[in-house]
């Protein structure tokens, strides 16, 4: 038999269609056909300045928006050959942690809904949302955040904010432990996601498989410590690997970075200097506000650099960082205008979800469900 | 693929357990809510909102002048900031040759913004900020369209951040 998983399903957790071929209930084969959520962010970043870029890049991974926003200024900022200030640097790095952690949140939440165990959903989205009201009180939203700027941030933390994050945090460890007790052991939860959907060590390789989905077949690559990146390497905190490299092994490897990611955090907090947050720069970032207001200088950088934008010197970058997914790379080339002249993602679902099909042969239909959800496969960045 | 075959410990085969062990987290919670049901993370919206942040972007607001006139200077900024060219502004010549120039039209698709917050950073003189009203549903498609006075009355603030008059 022939089957349309999809394109609206509310398993496919976005817009993916999935022809699969069954025999009973068992799949033969499987075809993806991606691109129903294409919404042409790539060419669209052509026809803005630098700047303006930002708030598409919120909805590449909506789940974890402000991984995206760092990822592409650090393109642009490299291709500037600037460094931004220690605190820029650090409240990015909180940002991108707190980001991992709710999109880990929301991987392993909608996997076991998937399967059936609403539970663990609720008590997962009840710290979700408390992140999202940290996000919400520094940049004004919840989902598309666009809080980065090429040189340094939106906005700098409000007050009381870290106290504010230290008390979020300490709630976590809470609804995991809870978690872990609903499903580490339960034997429901392993028969639907041990042995569902393995994928070998090598063959992940030959897929260009990055992120957690990698770690969970016990290759130890991660960017933020291959390649460090904002002082990765300075943060006391472990790399989780599994050996199977199935549903069961994604999901622990998930669960322990949330933890790790909780460490990082908090020695970031500890760690967090004073200072400005934009590069003293007026060419790349806005002058404050003041200067704008009450100086013909200011008030003459500020209109030139919205009117022409950022003019980053003719050439091509690629940056790369450790997204909650993998591996999010981008491919800016300037022609030293005001405006991209190609911005290319690397997205790392994009490499993840061409294996599904081999993951999932000889498997029956549920575990393609369960393993879907494990994949944690986010259309807008599967489809840019 | 064959699936691979995992020993599991007897406390793992045997369901019981594990089922008890989930019950009793649920029935944890399910006790903290009824007995403290403030501390439930559920808002009873629309009885109940939450609270946003000062910081929060929802409908923009043009400020005004202690005069009562519009603050804004049609410097086209904000236009230009805008990613998606959501903010249409005609500029025209003010009756009082003190003031130079002023938006005769200043509309807002607000079925095109995505509340970035671009424009409330480029304007050079505070007359754009983003506001807080978020409850932007409506029957229409031209009544998105927000003109000046719709965003003018959209919040009272004649209270500057500009410092120089």
């Amino acid at each position: 038999m022939r089957l349309n998983l999809g394109p609206s399903h509310p398993a496919t957790h976005g817009t993916l269609r999935v022809f699969v071929e069954l025999d009973g209930e068992i799949i033969r084969n499987m075809k993806l056909e991606i691109g129903y959520l294409h919404r042409c962010f790539e060419k669209m970043s052509e026809t803005h300045t630098w700047n303006q870029v930002i708030p598409y890049t919120d909805r590449l991974n909506y789940v974890s928006a402000m991984m995206n926003n760092v990822g592409y200024v650090m393109a642009v900022e490299k291709l500037l050959g600037i460094e931004v200030p220690k605190r820029t640097q650090r409240i990015r790095v909180i940002m991108c942690e707190l980001s991992r952690i709710i999109d880990h949140l929301v991987a392993i939440g909608t996997n076991a809904v998937d399967v059936g165990a609403l539970t663990c959903f609720w008590y997962f989205f009840r710290e979700r949302e408390n992140i999202y009201d940290l996000f919400e009180a520094v940049c004004g939203a919840r989902l598309t955040t666009s809080f980065t700027r090429v040189g340094g941030l939106y906005k700098d933390l409000p007050e009381g904010w870290t106290q504010w994050c230290r008390k979020v945090l300490a709630n976590l460890p809470r609804s995991l432990d809870d978690v872990e007790g609903l499903l580490t052991t339960n034997r429901i939860w392993i028969d639907r996601t041990r042995g569902v959907a393995p994928i070998s060590k090598q063959d992940a390789l030959d897929y260009g498989f990055t992120g957690p989905c990698l770690r969970a077949c016990g290759v130890g690559y991660d960017v933020r410590k291959a390649h460090p990146y904002y002082d990765y390497d300075k943060f006391d905190w472990s790399l989780i690997t599994e050996e199977e490299g199935d549903t069961y092994a994604r999901y622990l490897v998930r669960l322990g970075e949330m933890r790790e990611s909780m460490k990082i955090v908090e020695q970031a907090l500890d760690d967090l200097p004073d200072g400005p947050v934009n590069v003293d720069d007026w060419s790349i970032a806005l002058p404050p506000k003041d200067q704008v207001y009450g100086s013909i200088e200011g008030l003459m950088a500020h209109f030139k650099l919205i009117m022409h934008g950022i003019k980053p010197p003719a050439g091509e970058v690629y940056s790369y960082t450790e997204a909650a997914n993998g591996e999010l790379g981008f491919f800016v080339v300037s022609d030293g205008t005001g405006r991209p002249f190609r911005v290319r993602v690397r997205p790392p679902c994009f490499a993840i979800y061409q294996a599904f099909p081999q993951m999932c042969q000889g498997q029956t239909i549920s575990d393609a469900i369960a393993a879907l959800g494990s994949l944690n496969i986010v259309a807008g960045e599967l489809d840019r | 693929m064959k699936r691979s075959k995992y020993r599991l410990p007897l406390s793992q085969r045997i369901y019981l357990i594990a089922i008890l062990k989930g019950m009793g987290i649920t029935a944890r919670h399910f006790f903290t809510n009824l007995l403290r049901p403030g501390r439930m993370p559920n808002v009873g919206y629309p009885e109940k909102r939450r609270n946003y942040s000062p910081r929060f972007r929802g409908l923009q607001i043009l400020t005004v002048k202690p005069n009562g006139e519009i603050r804004c200077t049609a410097c086209m900024l904000c236009a230009t900031a805008c990613p998606a060219d959501c903010i249409h502004i005609t500029a025209a010549e003010h009756p009082n040759p003190e003031v130079e120039k002023f938006p005769k039209e200043f509309n807002i698709d607000m079925l095109r913004c995505v509340f970035c917050g671009m424009c409330e950073e480029a304007c050079p003189v505070d007359a754009i900020r983003m506001g807080t009203r978020y409850e932007l549903a409506n029957f229409e498609r031209n009544q998105f369209i927000y003109t000046k006075d719709d965003l003018m009355r959209a919040g009272n603030y004649t209270q500057s951040r500009v410092t120089r008059p």
